[in-house]
């Protein structure tokens, strides 16, 4: 049905010409409303990016303010109900707005380059999902600075977060942020799934991903098997809080461990789903910088999808202390355990890759290193903890902060500032300064350490978490003025990286398309890309495609020139199959996102905002896919 | 540099719109199915899991739901899914005239199916604030509402573009068919909440 007019990529287009026709089809209007309409999956990948560490920021100067109260006794510095809000917007921000987020950010601009395509699956709920996360995060820090951020955790746990011992609106805005982060978090994991499953390059069969794309895969699938039960949660948690249900009201016969069950059947997943994409990193970095595929790819895989399995089986591990029939207790020690064994399989095959290869120690792969050590660290203390006499012991002690702050910035916020590191020429054009680099990295670990390692010992003697002082006399004295010293070290390491960023980002060597000789295919596009990823969609037969042909591409050609189009291909072994259509920017998921934002924070006052606001919703939605004419969902002649 | 292209494939015959697994919204509609049967499991769970803290389902003096709006309801659903396989196999052989008829019938089907959702409302002999039974009772009903709402308000949609100059082409036939699959998801939702509705109260002591 298609016209013999229509112009294509191929021998008789290519170079020049062709960047200069598919520039034109993929570029967005300049200016404000351009930059709203975006659905360029790197653009929108940047601004995740972007923001995400910006809540990092946030939220570490959160934890600069714990560890400042809390480096000396009979601390007056902050009261105890700022630093309940403190410690409850410190993990919030940090889990919901900064870890989740990043790792999908990370996808969203990394996936398609890898996979060798031309834009991620629906850009347009893309965008829509940056925008709400954006607001939802906002949302919840205004509320803070004006005195109504949430105080009962980051878990917010019942009866403490129900309508009688948290009145006001609070705990309100905690439960709609996690609507909002819910929301985009779900919304980029369907694109990824079909992003990964359905755009890959030609031969790029699933046993030829790269690992990278594996760990984001099994992330996505977790996304959507977990996020749905706190997005239910929440609801429940409001529901009983602003209208009057009896969800987890003991007194009418509601259960407040129903709120964990919940709770943490998405929570402990929350973990993998931030670690997952972490050890995707690991590997891409490891097999670089050792110049040689990682080491037993299946093993590798079959880790993945078994850490992402097993991750579904642990949830009970978080409550061990709240009396459970014994089997449970063995069942999910033994499963709490069990996970230590595809960590484990991972590790042993990084090591042997290194081992095995010609490792060059820069900045990147040093990253790995620090995050093996530190990683190792917080494994054993959760194997530890895995033990139910132990972890009754040890509950809601200090010694449970520094475990999962090991695992969380040992397992994730070494390999973000690894893989940051490595793509930073992918996406600038320039490099980061590698001994800065070596700097800010040999301070952040042992600003880490300083800060997180006394607190096993601290935790040991007795000190419980989220107090916001402690009576001289304990013996914790010297151990806290510690962790606060080796915390500061820790912002001045952050700092150092961050200006390393900045001025690499106008002053760096100019990187090239691939600056680190690495084996996947966003190396074979130009540094930062073109807003078209790749003037002709790439062709793989090997795991390692730019490591089979040092000088040439084989690519396939034949997808328009003048409308957006995507190459979709099988699933199994990615033959190419039909030519799809991809949208074009528009305002509208902007419009929708605004009209969302509005039911959602109009909720916490009156349950009529869901009613009334849901019209707008549904208008921005249904203008949102209605065909445009000119526009590439519009093909019809004429 | 940027490799050289060595030009092995040829894309162009490659046809531009496909139906099922092969098209790209089919995989967005599975994942969202996906994820609203998470949160449908998971309420069913929470169901489940109140229902064991109480001595008896529904608590004393509550009576279990009225029978015949909910038995109604069911019904009309269910014989909803006779004009939507029309549309979908209609859909899919691309003949426009049936599928706008049927998309029509399907908006239709929206009017009685939401007059008999607010009768089993009233019908349910509980207050969400009564007790954790109520609450969990109006939660099922309210989650299924909004899903049959999303889907009718879709239908309305198609079936306004189905009737513009834009349904002729081949991948709008496509969505007509994918919401017809979500349509089918729908009613096979209702079942299980039908059940734990209007049934299981009456079966537990």
């Amino acid at each position: 049905m298609n016209g013999e007019r229509i112009l294509r990529d191929g021998a008789d287009l290519t170079g020049d010409a062709l960047h200069d026709a598919l520039s034109r089809t993929w570029s967005r209007r300049p200016g404000l409303i351009g930059w709203l309409t975006s659905v360029d999956h790197k653009e929108i990948g940047r601004r995740y990016i972007v923001t995400a560490m910006i809540f990092f920021a946030l939220a570490g100067v959160l934890g600069l303010l714990i560890r400042a109260q809390l480096a000396r006794p009979d601390s007056g510095l902050i009261t105890a109900d700022r630093y309940n809000q403190i410690f409850t917007m410190h993990g919030t921000t940090m889990m919901f707005l900064f870890a989740v987020p990043v790792m999908e950010a990370m996808a969203i601009y990394l996936v398609p380059l890898m996979l060798g395509t031309r834009n991620i699956s629906f850009p347009r709920l893309n965008a829509f999902s940056y925008f709400v996360y954006l607001a939802g995060g906002v949302m919840v820090w205004v509320a803070f600075l004006l005195n109504v951020g949430p105080d009962a955790g980051w878990f917010s746990y019942v009866p403490l977060a129900g309508p009688e011992f948290s009145p006001g609106k609070r705990v309100d805005f905690w439960a709609q942020m996690v609507t909002f982060t819910e929301v985009a978090a779900l919304a980029v994991a369907v694109e990824l799934v079909s992003t990964i499953l359905k755009q890959r390059a030609p031969g790029m069969s699933l046993a030829r991903m790269p690992l990278f794309v594996w760990g984001v895969l099994v992330t996505a699938l977790m996304v959507i098997f977990s996020m749905p039960s706190i997005a239910l949660a929440s609801s429940m948690l409001i529901s009983d809080r602003l209208v009057g249900t009896q969800f987890f009201n003991p007194v009418e016969g509601g259960d407040a461990l129903l709120w964990q069950h919940l709770f943490w059947f998405f929570g402990h997943p929350e973990v993998y789903i931030i670690f997952l994409p972490a050890l995707g990193f690991v590997s891409q970095i490891t097999e670089t910088f050792c110049r040689r595929p990682v080491f037993a790819y299946p093993a590798m895989v079959l880790s993945l999808v078994s850490i992402g399995l097993l991750a579904f089986g642990l949830w009970v591990h978080h409550m061990f202390a709240t009396g459970l029939p014994r089997v449970g207790y063995s069942f999910y020690t033994a499963a709490s355990m069990a996970v230590a064994i595809p960590s484990g399989i991972q590790i042993f095959c990084w090591i042997a890759t290194i081992w095995l290869g010609r490792p060059r120690f820069q900045t990147p792969l040093l990253y790995v290193v620090a995050f093996v050590i530190t990683f190792v660290v917080g494994g054993l203390s959760g194997v530890m903890v895995a033990s139910v006499p132990l972890d009754l012991q040890l509950h809601d002690s200090y010694f449970v902060v520094a475990h999962f702050h090991y695992v969380l910035i040992g397992g994730a916020v070494f390999p973000l500032l690894g893989a940051f590191t490595y793509w930073f020429p992918k996406i600038t054009g320039r490099m980061m300064s590698d001994t800065v680099g070596k700097w800010s990295l040999g301070l952040l670990f042992a600003g880490f350490n300083i800060a997180f390692f006394p607190m096993h010992l601290v935790g040991m003697m007795g000190m419980p978490r989220r107090v916001y002082t402690y009576p001289a006399g304990m013996g914790w004295d010297t151990l806290n003025m510690i962790s606060t010293v080796g915390a500061f070290v820790t912002a001045a390491a952050v700092l150092l990286f961050v200006a390393n960023a900045l001025v690499s980002l106008k002053a760096g060597r100019v990187a090239g398309p691939d600056p680190w000789q690495a084996s996947s295919l966003e190396w074979a596009t130009a540094s930062p890309p073109a807003v078209y990823n790749f003037a002709h969609i790439p062709i793989v037969s090997s795991r390692t495609p730019l490591w089979d042909d040092p000088a040439r591409l084989p690519v396939a050609t034949g997808l328009k020139v003048e409308h957006r189009e995507n190459l979709l291909t099988t699933v199994l072994e990615a033959v190419p199959d039909v030519r799809e259509p991809s949208p074009d920017p528009t305002l509208w998921p902007f419009v929708a996102a605004l009209a969302t934002t509005a039911l959602f924070i109009g909720s916490i006052f009156t349950p009529w905002a869901v009613v009334w606001l849901s019209i707008p919703t549904a208008a921005a939605l249904i203008a949102w896919f209605w065909p445009k004419p000119g526009g590439a969902l519009e093909e019809e002649a004429g | 540099m940027i490799r050289e292209p060595r030009f092995t494939t040829d894309l162009g015959a490659l046809p531009d719109y496909a139906f099922g697994h092969r098209s790209l919204t089919w995989w967005g509609v599975m994942a969202f199915m996906v994820i609203e049967a998470v949160a449908f499991a998971m309420a069913i769970a929470a169901y489940f899991f109140l229902m064991n803290q109480q001595d008896h389902w529904p608590p004393a003096p509550v009576t279990p739901p009225g029978l015949l709006a909910g038995l109604l309801f069911t019904l009309v659903m269910l014989a909803s899914e006779i004009p939507n396989t029309m549309i979908k196999k209609a859909a899919e052989k691309e003949e426009i005239g049936p599928v706008r008829l049927g998309l029509v019938v399907m908006s239709l089907i929206g009017i009685p199916l939401f007059v008999l959702r607010g009768f089993e409302f009233a019908s349910l002999n509980v207050g969400w604030t009564d007790n954790p039974y109520g609450s969990v009772l109006w939660m099922l009903l309210v989650l299924h509402t909004v899903h049959v709402l999303t889907d009718w308000v879709d239908t309305l949609t198609l079936t306004a573009l189905m009737h513009t100059r834009h349904g002729h082409h081949g991948r709008r036939f496509a969505d007509v068919s994918e919401n017809s699959l979500y349509w089918r998801f729908v009613w096979l939702t209702w079942l299980p909440i039908y059940l734990l509705i209007y049934w299981v109260p009456r079966w537990v002591p």
